[in-house]
């Protein structure tokens, strides 16, 4: 580290942390791709800002999405942040892949530290900000409009659980720029990462933007769970529920219970680096077990909040698209609320070389395999919704397939790593990193973009182009195989995890096979962005106003694509499962209520953004010991929340007239729609209007 | 870097050979009791399981094929979502053979716990492993010599294996003769090793502790009783004494080049470690 | 609505003000849902201080730096102080006048400060003997764990502060006395934990 600049002002930081200086006096390839990454960053953000300029959109951006409460835009900005760490972090995988092919008894082409923050900024950014947002996004899209509600029971707090994820990315991103992110991987073990061993400012970004993602996703779970237990519209029973909002409601329920574990590691670390307390160093009586403990009482409870709300996703995904009921509802309820508890007793399974008893090992082993069973039951009772249905291989359904292809051999060596003696020997191998790829990729991964398929037509009024689509989807399913498959035999002949360069020339041609699933993985972003560009291009063939595209099930599709600000004209009155699917075949859906009312919405709010970005300064403060900065961001904090509780006026009323003229024109749309046949539901005759028979 | 052109060649030469190469660095090809007993468990579980996936693998392509939209000669039945005989059979065979998998866990756990003596007639070699960054030191208290980066064992004679870290966390894995545990700072973990043949084997560590931690191989040879007596003389006779100086080079942190021997070492040097690492005031 | 069940658990406003019960059931019920978060903060920590507890590295240990007298007599200033909450919340109930819901604050929020005053003084006499967190593990579980309490109750003592100045601004609207009800919970939770810290930290380090 070098010597800092005015250190009263800047703290710690010096001419040194920029990359780009650092490149420039060594101008090697390592130093270079490091200032190519920062280059990245800040030209990505002043094309943005260069862009909302020249289109005059600054304001619009402000008033109609940053400081906007409505659930559905703050769903949607989610997913934005989701899709753009995804892009960074899918990155940063290709060049680890491609550092270890070329790095066979050769140098490769970066050094070990960089190769380091490469691993820990891909496992922290793929779960905390990739999985997590846009699975916070996707649940705060629909459930309240599978619940039949409005809003979220909290808005102001959705929005500021929105920030701080924001603010948490941010920091990742600022760490390419200024400074180094931590080597410490994903999960931050000390002593490794206590200040001893390193004193730079890598953990310290790591601890920030954790907490910061922990905070914020505890308050999204306190809003989830809260809105699902107390806004349902009137007969809606948790047992009328789509299984999108159980999974959610799980999932929630494990956010709030989950997330204080790693929010108490992550603080009881930093109170080590910055206090020189005692918890987890080697010296004193401080004990790295604990932190193993609290990190993985978060850890495993959170491989389920990332997977429950898929298996949500893929029991809509897979009875809508075999147009039929969901087979054994009662039991898939029972199956992931089982799945819920199981998660909070196997965490010891993280480290069963700890050299503790056989016996807590063995207990720890059969439970880790007892939430095998209900996870199994769900496979099931999807293959038994398709039987006796229409099936339709439309691109959500296609990650479907493919999930409980590709799901259940990750289940496979899930039981094998759950044997303790057999984990002792493929534990810290790459034998790990393909297990939990294979349980992450198919489980998360296809189905968060599943539902990206399956909802985008809801939330934008048109359908994103299916040829990209499944182009997308073959390139994500080719690419996990080839990636993942060889690393479960690289493993199993004993490469460790993290490794920068490869001694061994037996593992080149699996090295290799690896690199080009790497590769493909990333063409499959790629063709996901040009699938988005195609889709807006053509978006006035593919519209689907009238909001029923798939003819679907649950209440979201009952109402206009996109929705109103307010979802419903009038809140539903439900009286069975699958609503609106019942309403279409028995019912008028698309009848005009007798009146409307005037509609109460919460008004726009700068709060959120403030206190978000107060957080980011304060964190980045904190990691550069800048004092007075900290202490600035920490007070603006505490200010903001503080004000707000003096405003009164947080309500705007929408006049009874305009939901009217809203209603009419939609109403009138659907009037005008010509009913779609399943067949031909994936062509520009789909105006959102399914044909049932009666 | 191999230049891009010859890449094919080597890749597609190298692929069928190249793949068997790489499984005989592990349990595939243990040398060991121990490695044997879990390669041996590992064929039973993964028998077990091609019965637990196999039919998710055969009826999700037929179900989605057979009931496809096209098709429709088909049964359709669209309010069809329960039925207690399919119930049973979701639930009940997982059940069982989970259970089933538990008393087979519990046992072999039991079994091939890395803290459980070896039955052997020779009583255990005694092993002290120190971790430090970014090498291992083996010391031989018995034998009052140690080595660096290498492990020379005699073939049939287990080998117990005490372990403590001078740094870091870190953890010390020979795929071929048995699996890992951690080594901690301050804390003492067991392990039980043996080699069941001659050879040279591949150990490492697999915990991430910095720049060096690529570097930071062991080679286990295992050795007839005989040699591996002339390796012990020779390191007596020939090798400097673990002195200070020598000891304040372990602890830099750094990589040997290659493996180095110690003809003496200072009594409870692995016991001084630990409790070093434990009682320390401040950093 | 004033037959019918408790929207939530704890003080219901159903009786005395239908309009503020109304929008209480959510408010109430997610303020729950955090408070349990946070008690899972402390049993992790209490978790950590109780494996923690004999790692005193040969510095201070229990028996030396905890005092049972002040540690009691804070015991009694703060559940005293939970007793003057309810006194409050009661009064804002049944309508009571501002004054008087104030006087009540005011006591509470003098009695939170008393109690943060005595246990820094605690902590000044810990520092004193070189019992502190960079000393041990011990130290550093125990200025983890009961710290993190004395910051709740400062943020208490802030909380008080802007609820008696809403109370002047706004008198006693739904949103105050929504909010006065939450930090009620607030309030009682801080103390059960305080018990807890009194009962397996205190108490068990002088029985020793």
């Amino acid at each position: 580290m070098s010597a800092p600049v005015w250190p009263a002002v800047l703290g710690r930081f010096g001419w040194q942390d920029l990359p780009f200086v650092l490149a420039w006096q060594h101008p090697t390839i390592n130093e270079l791709i490091g200032a190519g990454a920062a280059a990245m960053v800040v030209i990505g953000a002043g094309v943005v800002a260069l862009l909302l300029t020249v289109t005059h959109r600054w304001r619009w951006l402000w008033s109609e999405w940053l400081t906007s409460l409505d659930h559905k835009k703050i769903g949607i900005m989610y997913i934005v942040i989701a899709f753009v760490m995804l892009a960074r972090a899918l990155i940063e995988a290709n060049l680890m892949r491609l550092q270890q092919a070329t790095a066979i008894n050769a140098p490769g082409i970066v050094a070990p530290e960089h190769f380091a923050e490469l691993f820990s900024t891909h496992g922290s950014i793929m779960i905390f900000f990739m999985a997590m947002p846009f699975l916070t996004g996707v649940i705060n899209y629909l459930v309240p409009l599978q619940i039949g509600a409005r809003d979220v029971a909290f808005p102001l707090l959705n929005a500021i659980g929105l920030w701080l994820t924001g603010s948490g990315a941010a920091l990742m991103m600022i760490s390419l720029v200024i400074g180094r992110f931590s080597t410490g991987g994903w999960s931050g073990y000390p002593p490794y990462t206590e200040i001893a061993f390193n004193p730079g400012v890598g953990p310290d970004y790591w601890i920030w933007a954790v907490t910061l993602g922990s905070i914020a996703s505890t308050l999204a779970g306190i809003n989830i769970a809260v809105t699902i237990y107390k806004m349902r519209c009137p007969g809606m029973h948790l047992m009328r529920m789509q299984m999108f909002c159980w999974t959610s409601l799980c999932t929630a329920i494990l956010m709030v219970f989950a997330m204080p574990p790693l929010t108490v590691a992550t603080a009881l670390l930093a109170l080590d680096r910055y206090l020189g307390f005692h918890f987890f160093t080697n010296a004193a009586g401080g004990n790295m077990m604990n932190y193993a403990n609290l990190f993985w009482m978060f850890g495993h409870p959170e491989v389920y909040i990332v997977i429950l709300p898929a298996f949500g996703i893929y029991s809509e995904v897979v009875s809508t698209f075999s147009s039929k009921e969901l087979y054994g509802y009662v039991s898939l309820v029972i199956a992931t609320m089982g799945i819920a508890v199981l998660s909070f007793t196997v965490w010891l399974h993280h480290f069963f070389t700890m050299g503790q008893s056989p016996s807590i090992n063995a207990a720890f082993g059969i439970a880790t395999m007892a939430i095998g069973v209900p996870t199994g039951v769900k496979i099931y009772n999807w293959i038994w919704t398709m039987f006796r249905g229409e099936v339709r291989f439309a691109t959500p359904m296609l990650y479907a397939l493919a999930f409980m292809m590709t799901f259940v051999l990750g289940g496979l060596t899930g039981i094998i790593l759950a044997f303790p003696p057999l984990d002792y020997v493929v534990h810290n191998t790459t034998f790990l990193v393909a297990h939990f790829h294979n349980m992450l990729i198919p489980g998360t991964l296809y189905g968060l973009i599943a539902a990206y398929t399956f909802w985008f037509p809801k939330a934008f009024g048109f359908r994103l182009n299916e040829t990209w689509g499944r182009i997308a989807c073959g390139c994500w399913v080719i690419g996990f195989y080839l990636a993942f498959m060889p690393l479960y035999v690289l493993g199993a002949a004993g490469l460790a995890r993290r490794t920068q360069a490869i001694d061994e020339a037996a593992y080149r041609p699996w090295l290799y096979a690896a690199e080009l699933g790497a590769v493909i993985l990333f063409c499959a972003l790629a063709a996901l962005i040009v699938q988005l560009w195609v889709s807006v291009r053509d978006r006035h063939a593919n519209r689907v106003f009238a909001g029923d595209p798939w003819d679907g099930r649950g209440l979201e599709w009952s109402v206009s694509a996109p929705p109103p600000e307010y979802n419903f004209a009038h809140l539903p009155h439900v009286e069975q499962r699958h609503a609106f699917y019942d309403d279409k075949r028995r019912h008028a859906p698309y009848a005009p209520p007798p009146h409307y009312d005037a509609i109460a919405m919460p008004r726009n709010s700068a709060v959120a953004p403030v206190i978000g970005i107060a957080s980011a300064i304060a964190g980045f403060a904190l990691v550069w010991y800048i004092w007075w900065l900290a202490i600035a961001g920490l007070v603006a904090i505490i200010a903001t929340v503080i004000a707000r509780s003096f405003v009164r006026d947080t309500e705007r009323t929408i006049p009874a007239a305009e939901v009217e003229r809203e209603q009419a024109l939609w109403l009138h749309a659907v009037d005008k729609a010509h009913p779609v046949p399943r067949e031909r539901e994936l062509t520009p005759a789909n105006q959102g209007l399914a044909e049932v028979h009666r | 870097m191999t230049p891009p052109r010859a890449l094919l060649p080597v890749l597609v030469a190298s692929l069928p050979l190249g793949g068997c190469d790489a499984l005989r660095l592990g349990i595939v090809d243990h040398a060991g009791p121990v490695a044997a007993a879990q390669w041996h468990l590992y064929l039973i579980v993964a028998a077990v399981l091609v019965f637990v996936a196999g039919p998710v693998l055969v009826l999700v392509p037929l179900m989605a094929w057979h009931y496809r939209l096209s098709n429709k000669g088909d049964a359709y039945r669209p309010d069809w979502g329960f039925s207690w005989p399919l119930e049973i059979l979701v639930w009940v065979p997982p059940i069982g053979i989970v259970i089933g998998l538990a008393f087979l866990l519990w046992n072999t756990t039991h079994a091939l716990d890395p803290y459980r003596p070896l039955a052997s007639a020779e009583p255990p070699l005694e092993v002290q492993a120190v971790a430090l960054d970014w090498k291992w030191l083996f010391i031989y208290p018995g034998e009052g010599v140690a080595s660096v980066d290498r492990l020379v064992i005699p073939v049939g004679r287990p080998v117990h294996l005490s372990l403590t870290s001078g740094t870091v966390m870190q953890s010390l894995l020979i795929p071929q003769l048995a699996g890992q545990v951690y080594a901690m700072g301050g804390m003492r973990t067991q392990l039980y090793i043996a080699a069941s043949r001659q050879g040279v084997f591949r150990g490492e560590n697999t915990q991430y502790n910095g720049r060096g931690f690529q570097d930071q191989k062991v080679a286990v040879i295992a050795t007839d009783a005989s040699r591996y007596t002339r390796w012990l003389a020779a390191v007596r006779a020939s090798t400097p004494m673990l002195d200070g100086t020598a000891l304040a080079r372990l602890t830099r942190r750094s990589v040997e080049t290659r493996p180095l021997a110690f003809s003496r070492v200072p009594p409870h040097l692995f016991d001084r470690v630990m409790s070093v690492t434990r009682t320390k005031e401040g950093q | 609505m004033s037959e019918g069940r408790p929207r939530h658990a704890g003080l219901n406003l159903g009786d005395t003000d239908a309009q503020a019960d109304e929008g209480a059931g959510s408010a109430m019920f997610g303020f729950w849902m955090f408070l349990m978060s946070d008690a899972l903060v402390f049993a992790l920590l209490f978790a950590t201080y109780g494996v923690m507890q004999h790692a005193t590295a040969g510095g201070p240990g229990p028996a030396t730096e905890y005092k049972i007298g002040p540690t009691f007599i804070e015991t009694l200033v703060l559940l005293t102080s939970s007793v003057t909450y309810g006194m409050a919340s009661v009064a804002m109930k049944h309508g009571a006048a501002i004054r008087h819901i104030m006087l009540w604050l005011a006591v509470t929020l003098s009695l939170g400060l008393l109690f943060l005053a005595l246990e820094l003084h605690d902590f000044a006499d810990m520092f004193a003997h070189g019992a502190y967190p960079s000393r041990s593990g011990f130290l550093s579980a125990f200025f983890g764990l009961v710290p993190l309490h004395g910051l709740h109750v400062l943020i208490g003592g802030l909380w008080l502060v802007v609820m008696m100045v809403q109370l002047r601004v706004f008198g006693t609207d739904p949103q105050v006395k929504i909010n006065l009800l939450r930090l009620g919970l607030f309030w009682h939770f801080l103390d059960i934990v305080w018990i807890a810290i009194f009962s397996t930290v205190y108490l068990p380090g002088l029985i020793r």
